[in-house]
């Protein structure tokens, strides 16, 4: 247990979160842990992407959303106003559902991030872009396209090019909100891959309604119904004998 | 890696927040220094005088002549802009949606929606005024109405637009005509923006100085009299409010250029009072 | 019953679709016709001054002898000014709509913006003549020549009239036009994009700057053109307060004219004399030709940037 305490990378206690007046989710509490691929599950709208989308704060961009409670990262309540939100976001990356390549070239996709947050030679900027791309298992693909526009990649390499974008900018966490729903086969399966490499490197903590999925890539899982946490706990516990009658049903695919 | 220092990158951020609200305000302000010099300067000059006479005495006259003339000039304009810009919208939405036609209709309204009102009325005078040897009100009625063509045409177009194929499929379903289908059904279903678009495009038209200095030009009688004799409006210059303006601001007497604020809060209040309710009709119509 | 069927209309049918398609077609036979009439009555001046026209200063109405150039250079000079404030102002107005605003406030400004765009230009040239150019001439002339004199720009007596003021008043007048095109193409940008870019750590403006204005590149360009070409065509506001000054001036204190105004203005005294009347129609044929090629360079180069960005908007 002692070992796993060292471990946690985000601890969440007490999270509450309100569109409106409407509660989304309703007193959260879970440690995610380091160097681990934490997946999310549950049925639609059960505040699965609603709990990853207060990690790096961005349901701030609308007015009527609101979050309480302590979010832990590395002992900082990121939740907190003193939180400089710019390097929280950086230290935290984010892939959504659809691929979000900016409307310029594949190269500048990834040089945008990097310039916005250091400063950096033109030789340097390369070199870090050659080595996302390289990560992200896209180098060899668009090499020789580095100045076509982003949005001229197929739907499975701009999701990759969306995910060398967020790890350019050496983040610690990167949050995947369904990352291959909109993704055909092929590429969902480069994409599960690479999220196995990744995990060496970056703590992953990924939304999906995919339960073999989640089965497949991850570490621990947490189930989410109706806004609460009802089960957490390490991925082949859950799946194989869940704790809770509702965890079950929704994995045996009774409802959802 | 070298980090660039955040505070820069929030300053920045936080100067152009400053400026763009400092931008809207001053927007803001120059709308309402307008609107509150022309009610000032505008309401002084206002008499029953100033409504009820014509200008024939100069620098005390009043206006009633040019109030009927702008009046007659652009309902005369609605009537002839609007049917055609209606079924020419027709024709765009429902048979020239991609065709090759369509498009260069297309591009000729967009052409002409950003024509300077000054060229029409330089054509109409080139084909009317000229022609027919003398400057009229009707042919002040007839720029505007080209003006307007182009707004109610695309207007039209945008909003049939609107209208989901499946109730044109469901009209069509039942044995109903074409036309019928158009007229009764789509006109009906787009209604609201149909009648919002062509008010704004009248308020628009209103307010038109440059091509009536071309055609309409201004008189100091009234636009017909005695008044059952309408083809004066078709054989002599006939009076209206924004050439009224125009000929009294540069004026040296005093007296004219205040009749000429007069002028600019009548039509300002008009054209402003059709373009609100045009829109106050659209949200209340939609909800 | 005889059966009818879309392919085979009826007779009131093919009636109806016969009147819209004349009707649809008018605008063209329209613009064709104005070409043809303002080119037509062109001819005597194209025979008289042939291109010597468009780079002579000669603006003589006692001997009949007429050059374009003043006209020209005020058109471009005061549509320069107006461009050169108003896309800036515009492009941080409608950020502010769309990214900071309450929804309350938002809907003040815009419909305040909507307001201001549907005065009339003359209502402009009324306030511009008897209340802006004093201010101008009092306040911010002087400011200007004292500080920034040595410019040629800003030389000479501040009459409160000239390319300055009209520059200003134009600004104003297509502010409403281009920040309301920019507003709607910031509200085009999917969310989950701009999501995206707060999400690896931008700042709003940083957002604003690098993602939503090359997201809606092409409608800023037609935001862009749109107001352009007002600007250009802009006739009353302008004949107002630009002084009518038939010379080619570097100060833009010193009265000067637009094509437009010049139409405007001269025109009571053109109607008599043919070869100025038709020195009238060549202007307006510029005007017409100008305006056109806005438009088409507008469309083509928003062909090009939706192609090189690989969609977009």
């Amino acid at each position: 247990m002692h070992e796993i305490r060292d471990n946690i990378k985000i601890s969440v206690r007490g999270l509450n979160f309100f569109y409106g007046s409407n509660q989304a989710l309703i007193d959260n509490d879970i440690d995610i842990l380091k160097n681990k691929v934490t997946a999310v599950i549950g049925p639609s709208g059960c505040g699965k992407s609603t709990h990853l989308r207060v990690y790096n704060r961005i349901f701030e961009l609308y007015r009527e959303q609101k979050a309480t409670g302590t979010v832990m990262l590395d002992g900082e309540n990121i939740l907190s106003p003193d939180i400089d939100i710019l390097e929280l976001r950086r230290k935290v990356g984010m892939i959504f559902q659809k691929p979000t390549p900016f409307p310029m070239s594949v190269y500048e996709n990834i040089a945008y991030g990097l310039r916005l947050h250091y400063k950096l030679g033109r030789d340097e900027i390369f070199e870090k872009v050659e080595k996302a791309l390289r990560s992200a298992a896209l180098w060899d693909e668009v090499k020789d396209k580095l100045d076509k526009p982003g949005l001229a990649l197929s739907g499975g390499q701009q999701q990759r090019l969306c995910i060398a974008r967020a790890i350019a900018v050496e983040p610690e966490i990167i949050l995947m909100d369904e990352p291959t729903s909109a993704i055909d086969p092929i590429g969902t399966a480069k994409i599960e891959d690479l999220v196995g490499e990744l995990e060496k490197k970056f703590t992953i903590v990924i939304v999906t309604h995919n339960m073999q999925q989640a089965a497949r890539i991850s570490d621990y899982t947490a189930f989410f119904f109706e806004g609460r946490i009802i089960e957490y706990g390490e991925t082949e516990q859950i799946f194989t004998k869940p704790a809770n009658k509702k965890t079950e049903d929704y994995i045996t695919g009774r409802f959802g | 890696m070298k980090k660039r220092p955040v505070f820069l990158r929030k300053m920045t951020d936080k100067m152009v927040k400053v400026v763009s609200i400092m931008a809207a305000f001053v927007g803001i302000f120059l709308l309402f220094w307008i609107l509150f010099e022309v009610f000032m300067r505008g309401f002084s000059a206002f008499s029953p005088k100033f409504f009820m006479d014509i200008s024939l005495d100069g620098e005390n006259g009043g206006i009633a002549n040019a109030i009927v003339g702008t009046v007659v000039i652009t309902f005369t304009a609605v009537i002839l802009g609007v049917p055609a810009g209606l079924l020419g919208g027709i024709f765009l939405s429902e048979y020239g949606r991609s065709s090759k036609i369509g498009n260069i209709i297309r591009f000729s309204s967009n052409v002409m929606m950003g024509m300077p009102s000054i060229i029409i009325g330089l054509f109409i005078y080139s084909i009317i005024v000229y022609n027919m040897g003398t400057f009229s009100g009707f042919s002040g009625a007839v720029a505007l109405a080209i003006i307007m063509l182009p707004v109610v045409l695309r207007t039209t177009e945008d909003m049939l637009s609107l209208v989901p194929n499946s109730l044109r499929e469901a009209a069509l379903a039942l044995g109903t005509p074409r036309w019928k289908v158009t007229l009764n059904i789509l006109f009906r279903a787009a209604k609201t923006g149909l009648i919002t678009g062509v008010l704004l495009a009248t308020a628009r038209v209103s307010g038109e100085t440059a091509p009536l200095l071309f055609t309409a030009l201004n008189s100091y009688y009234w636009p017909a009299e005695p008044c059952w004799q309408f083809w004066q409006f078709f054989s002599s210059p006939t009076a209206n409010l924004t050439v009224t303006i125009n000929d009294y601001a540069m004026s040296p007497y005093p007296g004219l250029n205040s009749i000429a604020w007069g002028a600019s809060l009548l039509i300002t209040f008009g054209v402003l009072a059709l373009n609100i309710s045009a829109r106050i009709f659209f949200r209340e119509e939609k909800k | 019953m005889k059966k009818r069927d879309r392919t085979n209309d009826s007779y009131p049918d093919r009636i109806f679709r016969t009147v819209t398609y004349c009707s649809a077609i008018l605008i063209i036979i329209i613009m064709a016709a104005l070409f043809i009439q303002l080119l037509y009555h062109s001819v005597p001046t194209i025979r008289r001054f042939g291109f010597e026209f468009f780079w002579s200063k000669q603006w003589d109405p006692v001997n009949l002898n007429f050059g374009a150039l003043s006209s020209i250079y005020g058109t471009i000079v005061t549509s320069l000014i107006a461009m050169l404030i108003s896309v800036p102002i515009s492009f941080v107005i409608a950020l502010f709509l769309v990214e900071m605003a309450s929804p309350g406030i938002k809907r003040i400004v815009s419909q305040a913006l909507d307001l201001l765009a549907a005065i009339p230009s003359i209502i402009f040239g009324m306030w511009g003549l008897f209340v802006f150019a004093p201010f101008m001439q009092d306040y911010i002339q002087p400011f200007l020549g004292k500080y920034f004199g040595f410019l040629p720009f800003f030389k000479g007596t501040p009459m409160g009239i000239g390319m300055l003021t009209s520059g200003l008043i134009l600004a104003l007048m297509i502010l409403p036009f281009i920040s309301a095109v920019m507003r709607d193409v910031f509200q085009m940008v999917p969310p989950v994009v701009k999501e995206s870019a707060y999400g690896i750590g931008s700042t709003t403006w940083e957002v604003s700057y690098h993602v939503t204005m090359k997201y809606g590149l092409q409608g800023i360009l037609g935001a862009v053109f749109l107001g352009l070409g007002r600007a250009i065509g802009e006739t009353m506001a302008v004949t107002f307060v630009i002084g009518n000054g038939y010379t080619v001036n570097a100060s833009l204190f010193d009265p000067a004219t637009t094509i437009a105004s010049t139409l405007a203005s001269q025109f009571p005294e053109a109607v008599a004399q043919p070869i100025f009347k038709s020195t009238l129609m060549e202007l307006g044929l510029v005007l017409f030709i100008v305006t056109f090629g806005i438009q088409m360079a507008a469309q083509w180069w928003l062909n090009r940037i939706r192609r090189s960005t690989g969609g977009g908007l």
